[in-house]
């Protein structure tokens, strides 16, 4: 598959066509073209260009999806208490109305900025990068983007984030993932949040959850999580603590090449 | 849900292609939906008539179902899903301005 547009007109994974498009017949006035390209372009280079930015600083940045109140706020309140301490940590807030969750994470006494969509069900990178311009990027390590709560839409748009991180609250109902597979196909990491109610639920089976998102073909780690119970967040604190080392080992090595290129160029 | 949203981005690659090649004008625009990729071709045909009145846009479904991408043959999960998810323009057809066409 082609890694620029997704298409399968490859050789060796890479395309093998001009995105700008070439004429293919001509007929009378009119002209057909060959285009195959992202329908979704612009959106997928202001995302690389926002992750080439954070990435570049070492920020890991995290893209938080699930249904409305499966407890993505509370997951990052929690996340905030358990390792605020040691990470400075930045949020943007993705909802159709109100300042109510950035109001919350405020209350952490970490930076947020919220985005008010109106009627769009969904974050892209354009909003994203317009938030990024209201945050001290120098005094971030860890940036979580909330986006919209909806489990359709969100999975659609490339934002620039590091990592997908889907949440599945047990009291939803352990199809989800059959049910929304473009969302579950996304996702890098699926946390079963509100999983401390397990205890008494009888129709949500965690290894049933597990088995539909491996239909999707999705090896992404599944963690039973609890926004009350701190010791249930170990994992998934371990989890966002090796993709931030990832991230900055990238931007290290990144820079020392970047320094090694001047250095070149001086001679 | 957010086929309109895809719809002006498609415009805008369309209106991209038109007038690097010149065009005065754009009759026909194929796009490839894959299955797997968030968007009903039915609902984008649809939010096509909205974000832009009268122009006849064509969308091929490339079939996969979602929740089978197990090996067909020995049903294990761990499979290279190579293509489904891809929501591409395809083709354009331009309509020329009168002299380019009669020289």
């Amino acid at each position: 598959m082609c890694r620029e547009c997704g298409c399968s007109v490859t050789q060796d994974d890479v395309h093998v066509h001009d995105h700008n498009g070439t004429v293919s017949a001509r007929s009378g006035n009119s002209a057909s073209v060959e285009v195959l390209r992202r329908i979704l372009h612009d959106n997928d280079h202001e995302a690389a260009h926002n992750r080439e930015h954070l990435a570049g600083r070492g920020i890991l940045a995290v893209n938080l999806m699930s249904s409305p109140g499966s407890g993505k706020t509370s997951l990052l309140e929690a996340t905030i208490d358990a390792i605020g301490a040691r990470h400075r940590i930045a949020v943007i807030e993705g909802d159709l109305e109100t300042e109510n969750d950035a109001n919350r994470i405020r209350a952490r006494g970490v930076p947020a900025v919220q985005i008010t969509t109106g009627q769009t069900c969904h974050l892209d990178a354009h909003m994203v990068h317009d938030a990024l311009h209201a945050l001290d990027l120098s005094e971030i390590d860890i940036l979580f983007i909330e986006n919209v709560g909806n489990l359709v839409c969100p999975a659609g748009f490339d934002l620039g984030q590091h990592a997908n991180v889907t949440l599945l609250a047990v009291t939803e109902g352990d199809d989800k993932p059959a049910k929304y597979p473009v969302m579950f196909r996304a996702a890098d990491l699926v946390l079963l949040s509100k999983s401390d109610l397990l205890d008494v639920l009888d129709d949500f089976a965690p290894d049933q959850a597990e088995r539909h998102i491996r239909a999707l073909a999705n090896p992404a780690d599944v963690l039973r999580i609890s926004a009350r119970r701190r010791e249930s967040l170990a994992p998934w604190l371990a989890w966002l603590e090796a993709r931030l080392a990832e991230v900055r080992s990238d931007a290290a090595r990144h820079a020392r090449r970047h320094h090694h290129d001047h250095h070149h160029a001086a001679e | 849900m957010h086929e309109l949203a895809v719809c002006q981005s498609l415009l805008r690659e369309v209106e991209r292609v038109a007038s690097a090649h010149g065009a005065a004008g754009v009759s026909r625009i194929e796009v490839a939906v894959g299955s797997l990729s968030g968007i009903e071709a039915a609902l984008l045909d649809r939010a096509f008539s909205i974000a832009r009145m009268g122009k006849a846009c064509k969308t091929e479904t490339r079939p996969a179902s979602a929740n089978a991408l197990l090996c067909a043959q020995c049903g294990a999960w761990q499979v290279d899903v190579r293509s489904g998810d891809e929501l591409v323009l395809r083709q354009v057809e331009l309509v020329q301005p009168a002299e380019a066409a009669t020289s």
